[in-house]
C-alpha cells in the first residue's frame, strides 16, 4: 500500500496546495463585479479535453497503483511465490509499443501542422503497432504458458497474466478511440478538427508505454 | 446587461470556456431516454436509485420480522437471511446513497450551480447513466438465479465468498462483482463529468470561493470516489479470477465441507486491505455531498450566511485527504501489528476534528439566524443530531481496545446506520423538499412532509438506539437467531420486536413521502420562480423547471458568494448571486434592518 499511499499523497497535496491558492487572502464574502484576473483562471493550456484526459489518468494510475501494491502484499503473504522469468518476447513487445507511441506522436506533430497525408501515415502506423503490441502479449501468455507458468498454482503466474491483461485491456479501450479518430479521418475531417483526438490518443498511448514500462520493470526484478 | 465596457465597475471577464453546443433532440425518446441533458439524466439517476433502494427497504423489513419475530414467517430461513443483509447493505450504499448523491444530485445541481448550460462531455454522461442501470438490472438478476443473490455480506470477505455453501455461491455473487465493474466503470464516465465541469464549466465571476457548500462536497466526493472504486474494482476482479479461473489472490490452504480445496497460501487480508481502501473514503463519499447540501439548505432556510466558510471548504478537504489513512479501523479484529492499531486509531480519530469543526458551524450557523421551520429545515436540524450521535459512538468504536469487543455487536450497527444511513438520507430528503419546487415546480406537501419528518426521526431512534445497548449487552451482529443462549436475557427478545415494529412504521412512512412525490407532482401548489428566496444559481433560471441550456441566452454573471442572506442595508433579506452590487436595493430608513 505504501506505493498507493505516496501516490495519493502527491495527488492530494498537489490539490491541497492549490486549494490554499485560491481560498487564501479571498474574501468570500465580498460582493465585487468580477476582474479580468481571477486566481483561479487556469492556464488557457488546460482545455476541458485535456483537464477529463489528466483525471482519468488519475484514475487509471490510482488503478494500477493498488494493483501492484496487491502485487507487493501477496508477493509477501505466503510461501508459494515462485519468481517467474517474463518471456524474452517482452523486450520485443516494448519496443513495438514504443514504436507506437512515436507513431502517435508523429500524427499530433502533423495534424499541428495541417499535414493530412502524414497524420493519417501516424495514425495507421500507431494503430497497428499497437496491434502487433497486443499480438505479441498473448505469444507471450503462450511462450509462459508453455514453459509451465500456468494459471493457478504460482501467484507470480497469476499475477502476470493479471497485470499484462489489465494493460491491454486499456490499449483495448484506447484502439477504440482511436478507431473513431481514423473513421473521422477517412471521412475527411480536417487536420485541425481532429486534433484534439489525436493529441488525447497520443496523450494517452505515452502514459500507457510508461505504465508498462513500470509493469515492466516490476515483472523483470520479482 | 446588454453592453458592458470596460471600466473598472462594469467589466466582466470573457468566459473561460466557449459556449458549448448542445444536442437539442425532437423526440420523446432523445429528450427524456436517451438524453444527453444533465437534468434529465439526474432524475434518471434519482428514479433508478430509488426504485433499487425500496427492493433494499423491503429487504430490511425482512430481515426485521425474522429478528423481531424469529420462528414465524417460513419465507426466511439462514440463506435468505443472509442473503437479505447482504443485498439491503450492498445496495443502500452504493446503489442507492452513491449514485442519488453523485448521479442525481451531482447532475442536477452541478450545472446548475455553477451556472453552465450542461456538464462538460455530455454523451458520456449518458453514457454513466446506462451503464449504472445495467449494473443494477445485473444486481437484481442475482435474485432470480439459481441459489439467489449473494449472502456473503456486503463486504463479502474471502474465503467465505468463495467457499461452497455460502448462499449465492452458484452465481449470485459473480453477478454482484460484475454489476460493481460495470457500475464502477459507469461512475468513471460520470465522476469526470463532475470533476472537469466544477474546474472548467463555472460561469464568469463564480470564483471556487464563491462556489456553494453543495458543489464543494460533490466535488470532493467525486475525487475521493474516483480514486478509491479501482481498489474495489481491483478486489472485485481478483475476486472474479479466483471465483472463476481457480487463481489463488485470496484464498488460503483451506479444507473446505471435509475436502483440501484447490486453493493454496492466498491473503484474505488483502482483500479486506483492498476492500476497506475503498470501504472507508465510500463513508466521505456519502457523507460530503451530505455535508455540502446540508450548508446550503441551513442557510437558506435559516435566513444567515453560512458560518465559516472558508473553514467548511477546508474542513471539506482535510476530511477527504484523511479518509485515505484510516482504512484499518474497519480491521482491528482481523488482528494486526498493535503499532499499526495505534497508528490508525490517531488518524481516525484526527478525522474528528474537521467533523467537528463542521457541526459546530452548521450550529453557528443557526444561531441567531431568522429559523423558518420548513420541512428541509427540519431533516436538517434532524441530520444535525443524527450525525453527533452516530459520529460519537464513531470516537468509542475507533479505539482498537474498545472495538474488539463491540466490534461483533449490534453496538456497531446502531453506529454505523446512525451515521452514514440515516444521516445522510435525512439530507437526501431535505434535499428533495428543498429542490422539488425547482425540479417539478411545484411544492411538497408540507402537512405530509411534517408527518414524514417526525415519524422517520423519532422511528429511527427507536430502531437504532436500542441496538446501542444490544451490543454493550453483548448481543451478536449477523446471527440469523438466537436461540437458547446463556447471555442473551429474555428482554432482548422484546426489545427485537420492538425494533422490528419501529422500523415496519417507518417504512411505512417512506411510502407516504413517495406518494407526496408522486400526487405533488400534478397536484401540488405551485411553486413559482424561488420560493424559498434563496440565492444561489439554480434559483435564477428563467422558467422553473429550468428549461434544455438551463438559463437564458446569455450566461448569469455571479458578482457574489451563495450566502448573502439578511444583508445589513439591503431592502430584501437575501441577494442572488447575479445582481451586482449597484442594483441591490438599499433598505428605506425607517426599516429596523436598515443599521
Amino acid at each position: 500500500m505504501t506505493g498507493t499511499l505516496v501516490f495519493l499523497a502527491v495527488l492530494l497535496a498537489l490539490c491541497l496546495g492549490w486549494i490554499v491558492r485560491q481560498s487564501i487572502n479571498v474574501r468570500p464574502w465580498v460582493a465585487e463585479t468580477p476582474g479580468p484576473w481571477a486566481p483561479d483562471r487556469l492556464p488557457p493550456a488546460a482545455t476541458a479535453a485535456r483537464v477529463g484526459l489528466g483525471v482519468f489518468l488519475a484514475v487509471v494510475t490510482s488503478f494500477f497503483m493498488l494493483s501492484i501494491s496487491a502485487y507487493m502484499m501477496r508477493m509477501e503473504s505466503g510461501n508459494d511465490w515462485l519468481p517467474v522469468s517474463p518471456p524474452g518476447l517482452l523486450w520485443v513487445n516494448t519496443v513495438v509499443l514504443v514504436m507506437g507511441s512515436l507513431a502517435l506522436q508523429l500524427a499530433w506533430n502533423a495534424a499541428r501542422h495541417d499535414d493530412p497525408k502524414r497524420l493519417r501515415f501516424g495514425l495507421l502506423a500507431g494503430g497497428a503497432f499497437t496491434i502487433l503490441f497486443i499480438i505479441g502479449q498473448l505469444a507471450a501468455w503462450r511462450q509462459l504458458y508453455g514453459d509451465g507458468g500456468f494459471l493457478t498454482g504460482n501467484p507470480a503466474a497469476s499475477f502476470f497474466y493479471l497485470v499484462t491483461a489489465l494493460h491491454g485491456l486499456h490499449l483495448l479501450g484506447g484502439l477504440v478511440a482511436w478507431g473513431r479518430t481514423l473513421a473521422r479521418v477517412r471521412r475527411g475531417d480536417t487536420p485541425a478538427r481532429i486534433l484534439v483526438s489525436v493529441e488525447l490518443c497520443a496523450l494517452y498511448w505515452h502514459f500507457l508505454l510508461l505504465l508498462w514500462l513500470g509493469l515492466f520493470v516490476l515483472l523483470l526484478s520479482t | 446587461m446588454a453592453s458592458l465596457g470596460h471600466d473598472a465597475t462594469s467589466y466582466a471577464p470573457p468566459l473561460e470556456m466557449e459556449e458549448m453546443e448542445l444536442a437539442h433532440p425532437k423526440t420523446f425518446i432523445g429528450k427524456y431516454i436517451w438524453s444527453q441533458d444533465a437534468k434529465v439524466i439526474a432524475i434518471q439517476y434519482g428514479i433508478t436509485a430509488t426504485a433499487i433502494g425500496m427492493v433494499a427497504l423491503v429487504l430490511s423489513i425482512m430481515i426485521r420480522l425474522q429478528l423481531g419475530f424469529p420462528e414465524t414467517f417460513s419465507f426466511m430461513d439462514p440463506s435468505s437471511y443472509l442473503q437479505s443483509v447482504s443485498m439491503h447493505g450492498m445496495i443502500m450504499v452504493v446503489y442507492l446513497l452513491t449514485a442519488l448523491f453523485l448521479g442525481g444530485f451531482g447532475n442536477y445541481l452541478i450545472p446548475l450551480m455553477c451556472g453552465a448550460r450542461d456538464m462538460v462531455f455530455p454523451y458520456l454522461n449518458m453514457l454513466s447513466f446506462w451503464m449504472y442501470l445495467l449494473a443494477v438490472l445485473v444486481l437484481v438478476a442475482s435474485f432470480f438465479v439459481p441459489g439467489g443473490p449473494t449472502g456473503a455480506g456486503w463486504t463479502l470477505y474471502p474465503p467465505q465468498a468463495i467457499s461452497p455453501g455460502t448462499p449465492g455461491i452458484d452465481g449470485g455473487i459473480i453477478l454482484m462483482l460484475v454489476s460493481l465493474a460495470l457500475f464502477i466503470i459507469g461512475f468513471t464516465m460520470g465522476g469526470l463529468n463532475y470533476i472537469v465541469t466544477v474546474l472548467q464549466a463555472r460561469t464568469r465571476g463564480m470564483t471556487l470561493m464563491r462556489l456553494p457548500l453543495s458543489i464543494w462536497g460533490i466535488f470532493m466526493a467525486t475525487v475521493l470516489a474516483m480514486l478509491a472504486f479501482p481498489a474495489l474494482l481491483v478486489a472485485a476482479l481478483m475476486m472474479l479470477m479466483d471465483l472463476l479461473l481457480g487463481t489463488s489472490f485470496f484464498m488460503p490452504t483451506m479444507v473446505s465441507l471435509g475436502e483440501q480445496a484447490g486453493y493454496d497460501g492466498g491473503s484474505p487480508l488483502l482483500f479486506q486491505h483492498l476492500f476497506w481502501f475503498f470501504g472507508h473514503p465510500e463513508v466521505y463519499i456519502v457523507a460530503l455531498p451530505a455535508f455540502g447540501i446540508v450548508s446550503d439548505v441551513l442557510a437558506t432556510h435559516a435566513r444567515r450566511n453560512i458560518f465559516g466558510y472558508r473553514m467548511m471548504v477546508w474542513a471539506l478537504v482535510a476530511i477527504g485527504g484523511l479518509s485515505f489513512i484510516v482504512w484499518a479501523h474497519h480491521m482491528y479484529v482481523s488482528g494486526m501489528n498493535p503499532y499499526f492499531g495505534f497508528l490508525f486509531a490517531t488518524t481516525t480519530l484526527i478525522i474528528a476534528v474537521p467533523t467537528a469543526l463542521k457541526v459546530y458551524n452548521w450550529v453557528l450557523t443557526l444561531w441567531h439566524g431568522n429559523i423558518q421551520l420548513t420541512v428541509p429545515m427540519l431533516f436538517c436540524i434532524g441530520f444535525i443530531f443524527t450525525f453527533v450521535n452516530g459520529g460519537l459512538s464513531g470516537l468509542f468504536l475507533g479505539n482498537v481496545t474498545v472495538d474488539l469487543p463491540l466490534s461483533d455487536t449490534y453496538f456497531v450497527v446502531g453506529h454505523f446506520h446512525m451515521v452514514m444511513a440515516v444521516a445522510p438520507i435525512m439530507v437526501i430528503f431535505a434535499a428533495i423538499y428543498h429542490w422539488y419546487p425547482l425540479i417539478t415546480g411545484r411544492m411538497l406537501d408540507n402537512t405530509l412532509g411534517k408527518i414524514h419528518f417526525w415519524v422517520t426521526l423519532l422511528g429511527t431512534y427507536a430502531i437504532y438506539y436500542p441496538m446501542h445497548y444490544m451490543g454493550f449487552a453483548g448481543v451478536p451482529r449477523r446471527y440469523y437467531a438466537y436461540g437458547e443462549t446463556g447471555f442473551i436475557s429474555d428482554s432482548v427478545a422484546t426489545l427485537n420486536s420492538f425494533i422490528s415494529i419501529a422500523a415496519i412504521v417507518v417504512a411505512l412512512a417512506q411510502l407516504l413521502f413517495i406518494y407526496n412525490i408522486v400526487v405533488s407532482r400534478t397536484r401540488g401548489e405551485k411553486a413559482g420562480r424561488n420560493p424559498w428566496n434563496a440565492t444561489t444559481l439554480e434559483w435564477q433560471t428563467e422558467h422553473v423547471p429550468p428549461h434544455h441550456g438551463n438559463f437564458g441566452p446569455e450566461l448569469p454573471i455571479v458578482y457574489r458568494w451563495p450566502y448573502d442572506y439578511a444583508v445589513p442595508g439591503a431592502k430584501h433579506d437575501f441577494i442572488p448571486q447575479n445582481v451586482p452590487p449597484e442594483d441591490v436595493e438599499p433598505a428605506s430608513a425607517d426599516d429596523p434592518k436598515a443599521d
